[in-house]
């Protein structure tokens, strides 16, 4: 009997485990719980397809290195394509009106076909330099014919087919030639124009079938460049001298290359700073951009300077654009208070303006950056414009007869760091919107039940659908029952931060950072790190949940800080403050003050500590705690990680009671010869554990090393430590530490020979997760790391449980040394990760999934089962029961665990998880230049009935039965008495 | 056994009827041939106590039955737990739980099980009770191997928070 009931078992247990593998959704759920947004990033160039006929369109490129098209009128993407992170595009050009041409990371020229987006042909340009490259596209170029693109690049000029890219001729100049400007002269030579070295200019002439050089010419100037030219006509260019101080006109007409010198301190009265030149094209003219303002100045007869316009800063001018009649029209954005004004302006009437158009627009999006000018024709064949606006919180809007027509808030394509909050509290509803929502609530069951019963039309289908989509209760301000309904406080590059909501991804609130610290002289506020600062909950509960938001005025890590606090129900600014240090790191402690504010402690680069917030509270809270309270850096360029305690009171500083000293306690020094460190993780800070032990197979207990002071660091050798490839497998070694952060023990070191990094790693609980490259296998590895508790190993006795005389709650310290095991084991992996994160419950009770950033920019989930070191080729039947999954060499990757489903999250950086309130669920945001949010369930969620449980068909069936048993009492006792009076 | 009782009573009734009409109308109607009304009366006595001793012997053979009855029980949940596997499933779970119920029901009508049955003798009393306390050890070592019964650390420990820590530590990677 027993060997007949064991293979049942096995059956019921491999039941259990496909049907935990399977959550995979159907296609009817996506975007139910889950969401998604492109966007590209901030605009560096555009241009405009000027098609007569069929959609309109522009072309963009951005710094996030995408390449796409979109629709004029909606600023729908029609296509995109998102270049590798190191490929970022220099120059883009339409030709033929079909073919987009792009030259991006100053080697590769792409062809696109502007319809759709597919590419043409791609060819890498041999160049030794990196330098500034540009391409030529001729005009006079036609469909069909093998036409020449000329392509400056790394010191040398190409000449390539446009028809199948292949570099027909290559001519490298002799010295470090900077090709400024490229262009074809009307008997069909290749005239080159550049800087050879700081103060010398070359003109060469080239035959553009060739590339023989015709004529050189050079001259030198005294004063030497700034390498940053304006054309203002094929002949004549204006640069800068070295010092910024001097403009010169060069005129190379007639055959000789001629200096004309201006001082702009005798342009701009009494001007001393220094100058550049903006790289707008226009003909005749050119900007020049002081501190203050911007000056447009036309050249007259190739040597005389007249100001046109003195602009103040901040504001913007387009390229000129080419009329159909052969006039030049750009345009100028000035600002003014709230408003915004535009301005065109022909060439051939600078002083009056053709178009001015003001436009009121959103404080938070801060001043222009750049405006792209496009025309039309309007029905009474007059000249219509319309720009496009790059804002400084790098979002894209259209502008067209004083209204906005859309906007894209593409600053989303660049967050740095992101943090969440809880919305508001329901408070009394009004008894409407109740009535309303039963209303609604049951005839969106009707329908479903409709649908349940295979009654539906099409109709109704499609009506469940969009409810489900849509579903109001998704998408309210206030917080719901399980905890699915959250703010996503985002920091984004442009120093913004953006509070979205995760029911469907809509931007509640936003605050743009610079206008807030204009005040404090801050050239270049640099946003840092979001936290959240005050999370109220038990009491407090009138106080508003708020984050706190850490930049940096100015380029450099000793630059002071400036710390926001905002709101984060309203996006309201609580409080700003520049501080007088710097921000190196920032720890937030494991302490809150009455009203729920969390204690922080800022580092500054003389390694003294901040405690803020800065009330006597937080100085009483803190000083119990300081003696056991650590720091620690990882130094990544010295090789070392150092400890440090806190002393007191800062001692050269006047009576400043929240600043501490600190004291160097150990440190670890990795020789630079042999090691180099390529990685550091710890746990979550907030991540929370429910059991200290795990129980195998046998009903044994194993406990877990639990320590929010592990610190995982990997290192690789020297040698290794660049790409996959560049290092042979004897010369490369990973060595993973695990370090406890307090006293600096190695709680354990492993040496993986022949390994190298890229090292993405995750550290949950009681273990450690890396994906690293093995050079011998040409495979990537995975490893799992567990760290078990052996002194805890004798509480063996279960009376000693039960009268509670142990010692397994009482506090430990890391200066007691416990005695740990460690276990691991390593699989192979078929991708490359490109960030690894770990589901995050309210409890903890939940299993784990690992959630893997893929090279295709997915995001998969893989059972933390599949990483367990006890897994065994041939598990006993008590460990099979247990759960462990029979050992193979890699780890499987099932299409159905892609959390991400079809999408895919281009330029993917980071995933962020953060807990529901149900236990089941985990949140997980993964962004990168797309935005995705979803939930999983790592164990289904066996806490709450799923989405679309019917609870009409349940109420019904209720109903139905209670009539049915009343219905049948009733005819029973009719029957009863008719049967006695027989 | 109420119906065993029910009989004997009627049978004595019955008897006690005849005679007492025999007596009354033994004028009117001769006594047949053959009948010698002393030896039946005589008869009567000791059969009455005969009766007494059969069903003394007949309550104690019948509280004897009823005491053994759980044995059968016994081993048909016995059998019944073998076949239920030690996995928990509804089907395990409710055999061991009936396995636990009838014995804690049988000993909780114990006295009413054993009513009219009863003697001086209190052996088949304590034989019924301890064949279901058999069943329920039975019930419970079937709850052991199923794990139900925290009888482990395992079972102690899990529900035990981690320690909290004494140091804190934080830190990371600088800004740069």
């Amino acid at each position: 009997m027993a060997m007949f009931v064991k293979p049942i078992i096995g059956l019921i247990i491999a039941l259990v485990f496909c049907s935990n593998v399977s959550t995979a959704l159907y296609e009817d759920q996506v975007g139910v719980v889950d969401w998604y947004q492109q966007y590209i990033g901030k605009v560096k160039h555009a241009i405009f397809h000027a098609q007569k006929a069929g959609r309109r369109r522009v072309v963009v490129a951005t710094e996030e290195n995408v390449i796409a098209s979109l629709d004029l009128r909606r600023g729908e993407l029609f296509w995109r394509h998102v270049l590798g992170e190191n490929d970022s595009v220099d120059q883009i050009d339409i030709a033929l009106g079909k073919y987009v041409i792009t030259l991006s990371s100053g080697s590769i020229l792409r062809t696109w076909n502007l319809p759709d987006g597919q590419m043409v042909w791609e060819s890498f340009l041999q160049v030794s330099a990196s330098s500034m490259s540009l391409f030529y596209v001729p005009a006079s170029i036609e469909v069909g014919t093998d036409q020449q693109i000329f392509v400056s690049a790394g010191g040398c000029l190409h000449a390539v087919s446009s028809i199948d890219g292949e570099v027909i001729w290559k001519r490298e100049f002799t010295d470090s030639l900077e090709i400024q400007k490229l262009f074809q002269t009307p008997d069909g030579d290749i005239t080159a124009i550049g800087f050879s070295s700081s103060s010398q200019i070359d003109i060469y002439q080239l035959s553009a079938k060739n590339g023989d050089i015709l004529v050189h010419k050079s001259a030198s100037f005294p004063g030497g460049f700034s390498r940053e030219a304006s054309f203002v006509s094929g002949d004549v260019f204006v640069t800068l001298d070295a010092t910024r101080s001097i403009l010169v006109l060069v005129n190379l007409n007639g055959g000789e290359i001629r200096f004309h010198q201006t001082h702009i301190s005798d342009l701009a009265e009494g001007y001393s700073g220094t100058a550049a030149i903006l790289p707008q094209k226009f003909t005749g003219m050119f900007a020049l951009e002081l501190d203050s303002l911007i000056m447009l100045m036309k050249v007259e007869s190739g040597r005389d300077l007249e100001i046109i316009e003195k602009i103040p800063h901040p504001a913007s001018i387009s390229d000129s654009l080419l009329l159909a009649n052969g006039q030049q029209a750009f345009a100028m954005v000035k600002h003014e208070e709230t408003k915004v004004h535009l301005t065109v302006k022909l060439d051939t009437d600078l002083k009056s303006n053709i178009l001015k158009e003001s436009i009121n627009l959103d404080s938070q999006r801060g001043s222009v950056q750049k405006v792209f000018l496009n025309n039309y024709v309007k029905t009474d064949k007059s000249h219509g414009f319309r720009a496009l606006v790059v804002m400084e919180d790098h979002s894209l809007l259209l502008v067209q007869q004083g209204e906005i027509v859309w906007s894209r808030e593409d600053g989303l394509a660049s967050i740095i760091a992101s943090t969440t909050s809880e919305l508001p509290v329901e408070k009394g509803v009004s008894v409407a919107k109740v009535e309303h929502s039963i209303f609604e609530w049951i005839k969106g069951h009707l329908l479903k039940v409709k649908g349940t019963l295979m009654l539906a039309n099409a109709e109704d289908l499609a009506a469940i659908q969009r409810m489900r989509l849509k579903s109001f209760e998704k998408t309210k301000m206030t917080r719901d029952h399980n905890g699915f309904r959250k703010l996503l406080v985002v920091l984004t590059r442009a120093g913004k931060v953006l509070a979205l909501h995760t029911g469907d991804g809509r931007i509640v609130w936003s605050l743009l950072l610079s206008p807030l610290h204009s005040s404090d002289s801050c050239q270049h506020l640099i946003p840092v790190d979001i936290y959240q600062w005050q999370v109220p909950h038990h009491h407090a509960m009138d106080e508003n949940p708020s984050v706190l938001v850490i930049s940096r005025c100015g380029l450099h890590s000793d630059a002071p800080g400036v710390i926001l606090i905002v709101d984060s129900y309203s996006g309201k600014v609580v409080s700003s403050s520049k501080l007088s240090h710097s921000v190196l790191q920032v720890m937030p402690l494991p302490l809150t003050d009455s009203t729920e504010q969390r204690l922080h402690i800022i580092i500054d680069d003389n390694k003294k500590a901040h405690l803020y917030p800065r009330t006597p509270e937080s100085i009483n809270i803190f000083r119990p705690e300081l003696p056991n309270t650590y720091w620690y850096s990882v130094e990544a360029v010295k090789g070392a990680i150092k400890g440090y305690s806190f002393r007191g009171n800062c001692i050269d500083t006047d009576e400043d009671d929240y600043c501490f000293d600190t004291r160097e306690l150990w440190s670890i020094i990795f020789p630079s010869d042999s090691e180099k460190i390529t990685g550091a993780t710890t746990r979550k800070h907030n991540e929370v554990v429910h059991t200290q032990a795990k129980t195998i197979g046998n009903q044994d207990v194993m406990y877990k090393y639990i320590s929010k002071n592990m610190l995982f660091v990997a290192t690789v050798s020297p040698r290794a430590a660049g790409n996959i490839g560049s290092a042979t497998p004897e010369e490369a070694y990973l060595v993973v530490y695990l370090i406890d952060a307090v006293t600096g023990r190695i709680i354990h070191r492993v040496t993986h020979l022949g390994a190298q990094g890229p090292i993405h790693a995750v550290v949950s609980e009681n273990w450690v997760v890396y994906h690293y490259f093995n050079l011998r296998a040409h495979k990537y590895e995975m490893s799992v790391v567990e760290v078990n508790d052996q002194s805890r190993q004798d509480n063996k006795s279960i009376w000693k449980l039960l009268l509670g005389k142990h010692n397994l709650t009482s506090p430990v310290s890391a200066f007691s040394q416990p005695e740990v095991t460690v276990k691991s084991q390593s699989y192979f992996f078929t991708h490359s990760v490109k960030t690894m994160a770990v589901t995050s419950t309210a409890k903890g009770i939940t299993s784990k999934q690992l959630l893997i950033g893929t090279i295709g920019d997915q995001v998969l989930a893989l059972d933390k089962r599949y990483l367990d070191p006890r897994r065994t080729p041939d598990p006993s039947p008590s460990e099979r029961e247990e759960g462990i999954i029979p050992l193979t060499d890699s780890l499987p990757i099932i299409p159905q665990s892609y959390v991400t489903h079809s999408l895919q999250v281009e330029g993917l950086r980071g995933i962020a998880t953060m807990p529901a309130k149900l236990e089941s669920t985990s949140l997980v945001f993964a962004y990168g230049v797309d935005l995705f949010f979803t939930r999983v369930a790592p164990s289904r969620t066996y806490d709450s009935l799923t989405e679309d449980f019917s609870y009409a068909l349940l109420l019904i069936t209720i109903v139905v039965l209670v009539a049915s048993i009343f219905v049948t009492w009733a005819l029973s006792e009719k029957k009863e008495l008719e049967e006695k009076w027989r | 056994m109420d119906k065993g009782k029910g009989l004997a009573r009627r049978w004595a009734v019955e008897l006690a009827d005849s005679t007492g009409s025999s007596t009354s109308s033994s004028a009117v109607v001769p006594d047949p041939l053959g009948f010698t009304r002393s030896v039946h009366e005589q008869d009567d006595a000791s059969s009455s106590r005969q009766k007494k001793d059969a069903e003394a012997l007949w309550k104690a053979q019948k509280a004897w039955e009823v005491a053994q009855a759980p044995f059968k029980n016994l081993l048909m949940m016995g059998f019944m737990m073998w076949m239920a596997g030690s996995t928990v499933h509804l089907f395990s779970i409710g055999i061991t739980f009936s396995a636990l119920w009838q014995p804690v029901s049988a000993l909780q009508n114990v006295g009413k099980a054993l009513q009219g049955l009863k003697s001086g003798d209190f052996s088949p009393k304590l034989l019924f009770i301890a064949l279901n306390l058999v069943g329920l050890g039975l019930g419970f070592y079937k709850l052991n191997t199923l794990g139900l019964l925290p009888t482990h650390v395992s079972d102690w420990v899990s529900s035990l928070p981690p320690p909290p820590e004494v140091e804190f530590s934080g830190g990371n990677l600088p800004f740069h």
